[in-house]
């Protein structure tokens, strides 16, 4: 039907379009001062079991509450050391290297405030950076944004390559969501007669125009050509077709991330999810199920510092979960929720190779309930920081608007190159 | 009584899968009796298809079916190593056994919205299972499932669906409590093994109280010591019942238990019952369902008189879902002409061959709820696909390019203005009824009717 005559793409459409409005015409975040920061957040959705991707090797009741299965230093898959006492899991050579590269941190014994043991709620906290669940209909990602002065962001500084906007990247700034579609284009016209119908709606008008402009930087993003990847992947048994179906979709998201951050006048920030870290069953350390998908994670890693190329020096990324698993295994061999847990910063832009920790101990009394890391840190410090030190929102603004309530969450130091 | 074509097509919209050609004319003269009516319509709710296996049916064939594929290709390998014979010529691979099992299930699914006059029943149908959902990922009987857990109940007593979810397989699964073993208990010391709490905290956050309400972490602890021992029969060991609930004392943590606040002595699967069944009765229950119930069919953020009067109906009839659902037909507030709600991405696709008359391609149907972010049986997290309106905004572009193809599919057979006519009805505003009408072709005129914003919203 379509196709015997040239109509415009609903892609070409835009740039002529009076009813939807182009991204780039405002300068971009702290151009002005040379150094034009990207930052990039990966959620890890389920609750990642951080003593299982960094494991306190050094610590005395580690291997008790693991038995066989927790990594060592030592063991017939040895964990990758980091400085002694903690090593990287296996199933991440890429952020193990990353780490030896000083572009990578780990903070551990983390996390937010919230103290129960609810997915929903947890990452609820985790994305409204507030105290309580249910708090905010919007994220702290997207407050900084909206914190930064007039003339240092743009129309839209942020994009979620999802189908939906999580709450992290929601609120009152200009945020765009993409996720990829199979289908054939609509016509320019069809579309324009739509977007005139959405005039009494102006949910679904404002929602129209905002697909439409991400949709077209998307296309340029895809068919900007990209850094030679031979995507491989870890060969193991772990790998099934359901990890390989997940590692193509991590694959195409991080390269649309890349292609957006790249851009001159892109996006400052972009969000993406991950899933699958609630490891009730057969979670493994070095062999299992976590294995699997941490190794798509650390491909999916080494894809995005590949597509940033030259952006990559002023690039961090943080992943972040909404809270750890217990210390001790469970009866079916993987572990159910807990508290305190890892979080990554890495990038070029990071001043990294260590791991920050005030490490609280596993002994039984040492834990949180004796039962899970006790948190000694909380997350919102490493949020402030990379923040204030890489986006350059100012303290006065996370300390009120971005993150209010967290007075006790001091500020941490150096977290990126200078 | 006056007939009321303007709340006929928007009790098709609210509460149902959308009109058909004539629907709204057939129940304009009381469109809300008209709803009330499929309530008591006998066997409302129910599928009874022959060919659809049982959960435990479904389960054992395709244990049988993987077997002997693995055999197959082992002997494959095995021949080819010894490679003194010619190659046999490969078979091509007819649809996998799993497969045609699960779009047998999503037809038949697929088929009851699109057959039901209104569709009240149906939409009770996927509520409850997005409610009380597993994941057709972990479990080949996410369809069955359904049909056994979900169905049977949605106009029952609560008590009866808890009770019938919790303990069907596919739950056991999904949730791992099939694993869960008591430590204390003969099996949990000779073979070390221990508690999953998952499916016991998620019964307490999800199914029941709701999140932040009255339990703790030792509720959610001494809950899953009771329910160890539900569990599935081994295919392997079992040909005849694999795959069917069994409770297994050896693994049952012994002796009683306190959950929250109430002691329950060791009576087997019966102390895991009347924890289930206290659970149902909970106020913090009723408030939580009846919140959800108005949530997905009144608004986001429900008016909260409503809310109080479908908890009070939840609580004054021990759960009776048919009352509650009556209350809220009946309710005011559920009548208001403002369209609130964007159809999630499952009903608008039923919305959408009702109006034009088609039945689908299975194959495709799945595919768009795929690339909405709503695929069938397959929920991102426990807590089931969301029923608010931001969750499925963001998809509008998907919408847009799959109400595009489906308006060049079958766009050509149908008169746009009379789908228009038959779908909304006095609902069209008439900016939409001149942008079909005017519309340069009858692709374009399907096109901009699907994405119509009565059309998107109910």
């Amino acid at each position: 039907m379509s196709g015997d005559f040239h109509a415009p793409t609903r892609r070409e459409l835009l740039v002529g379009s009076g009813v939807l409005f182009a991204w780039a015409a405002v300068p971009r975040l702290a151009r002005a001062e040379g150094r034009d920061p990207r930052l990039l957040t990966i959620v890890l959705r389920g609750g990642l079991d951080g003593l299982a991707v960094v494991a306190p090797v050094g610590d005395p009741d580690w291997t008790t509450l693991r038995s066989e299965k927790s990594l060592t230093a030592d063991g017939q898959t040895p964990a990758l050391p980091l400085n002694g006492f903690f090593a990287l899991n296996p199933a991440m050579p890429n952020l193990h290297r990353l780490y030896q590269a000083g572009q990578a941190t780990i903070v551990h014994a983390v996390a937010t405030p919230y103290r129960e043991r609810s997915h929903f709620d947890g990452q609820d906290v985790l994305e409204s950076g507030l105290t309580q669940p249910h708090a905010s209909a919007t994220g702290w990602l997207n407050r900084a944004l909206s914190g930064l002065p007039a003339g240092r962001r743009g129309g839209e500084s942020g994009v979620a390559l999802a189908q939906n906007v999580p709450l992290v990247l929601r609120g009152p700034a200009a945020v765009a969501s993409w996720s990829p579609s199979v289908l054939p284009d609509l016509d320019a016209d069809t579309l324009q007669r739509i977007a005139d119908r959405y005039a009494s709606d102006p949910v679904l008008s404002h929602r129209l125009a905002d697909a439409m402009v991400t949709d077209k930087l998307a296309t340029e993003a895809q068919s900007k050509p990209m850094a030679a990847s031979d995507g491989s992947m870890d060969g193991s048994d772990a790998t099934t077709a359901a990890v390989r179906s997940t590692a193509a979709r991590y694959t195409e998201q991080v390269k649309t991330a890349a292609g957006f951050l790249c851009r001159e006048d892109g996006p400052s920030v972009a969000v993406f999810d991950t899933t699958g870290w609630d490891t009730h069953f057969n979670e493994g350390g070095g062999q299992g199920q976590l294995r699997g998908r941490l190794a798509v994670l650390d491909e999916t890693l080494r894809t995005l510092k590949q597509n940033m190329g030259e952006a990559w020096p002023r690039t961090a990324v943080l992943l972040a979960t909404e809270f750890g698993r217990t210390a001790a295994a469970n009866g079916t061999r993987g572990t159910d929720h807990g508290t305190g847990t890892a979080a990554f910063l890495l990038g070029g832009a990071v001043a990294g190779g260590r791991v920050i920790a005030d490490w609280p101990g596993l002994s039984g009394s040492a834990l949180y309930q004796q039962r899970d890391l006790k948190p000694t840190l909380d997350i919102r410090s490493v949020l402030k920081s990379v923040l204030h030190d890489h986006l350059q929102v100012a303290k006065a603004t996370l300390d009120a608007e971005v993150f209010p309530d967290s007075r006790n969450a001091q500020y941490l130091p150096n977290l990126l190159r200078a | 009584m006056a007939r009321n074509p303007q709340e006929a097509a928007l009790a098709l919209h609210r509460f149902g899968f959308g009109p058909r050609a004539g629907s709204i004319e057939e129940i304009a003269a009381d469109p809300r009796g008209a709803v009330i009516a499929e309530l008591d319509r006998p066997g409302a709710g129910q599928i009874t298809n022959p060919d659809l296996p049982s959960s435990g049916a479904a389960n054992r064939a395709v244990f049988e079916y993987n077997a002997e594929r693995n055999a197959n290709q082992k002997r494959t390998r095995r021949d080819a190593a010894q490679a003194t014979m010619e190659a046999a010529p490969a078979k091509p691979e007819a649809v996998p056994l799993p497969r045609q099992l699960f779009r047998n299930e999503a037809r038949a699914r697929i088929d009851a919205a699109l057959n039901a006059e209104i569709g009240l029943v149906e939409r009770l149908v996927w509520f409850w299972s997005n409610h009380f959902c597993v994941n057709q990922e972990k479990t080949v009987m996410a369809g069955a499932y359904e049909r056994e857990a979900i169905r049977p109940h949605v106009l029952g007593r609560f008590v009866d669906m808890l009770l019938a979810a919790e303990g069907h397989p596919a739950m056991l699964l999904y949730l791992d409590n099939a694993q869960s073993i008591g430590p204390n208990s003969i099996a949990g010391i000779n073979r070390d093994k221990g508690l999953n709490e998952n499916l016991a905290r998620e019964i307490l956050e999800l199914h029941t109280l709701g999140v932040r309400t009255t339990y703790t972490q030792d509720d959610v602890t001494n809950f899953a010591k009771v329910l160890t021992g539900w569990t599935i029969r081994q295919t392997v060991s079992d040909p005849d019942h694999g795959g069917e609930f069994v409770y297994i004392k050896r693994a049952h943590e012994p002796g009683p238990q306190t959950v929250i606040g109430k002691d329950y002595d060791d009576t087997g699967t019966g102390q895991g019952r009347a924890v289930l069944a206290d659970l149902a009765r909970h106020p913090a229950t009723a408030k939580h369902i009846a919140t959800k119930l108005a949530r997905h069919f009144v608004a986001d953020d429900p008016p909260p008189p409503l809310v109080h009067r479908l908890t009070q109906c939840f609580l004054d009839t021990d759960g009776d879902l048919k009352e509650v659902t009556k209350v809220l037909v009946a309710a005011p507030e559920a009548w208001a002409p403002e369209q609130a709600k964007i159809k999630r991405p499952g009903e608008w696709i039923v919305t959408a061959l009702r109006a034009t008359g088609e039945t689908g391609e299975i194959g495709r149907i799945i595919q768009a709820g795929n690339l909405l972010g709503e695929p069938l049986w397959r929920p991102p997290a426990p807590k089931g696909f969301s029923d608010e309106n931001a969750a499925w905004l963001d998809g509008l572009a998907q919408r847009l390019d799959i109400a595009n193809t489906f308006a060049h599919r079958e766009g050509l057979a149908v008169e746009p203005a009379a789908v228009m006519d038959a779908a909304l009805g006095p609902l069209a505003s008439a900016e939409t009824r001149r942008a079909v009408v005017g519309a340069e072709s009858r692709p374009q005129a399907m096109t901009v009717l699907l994405m119509a914003s009565e059309f998107q919203r109910r």
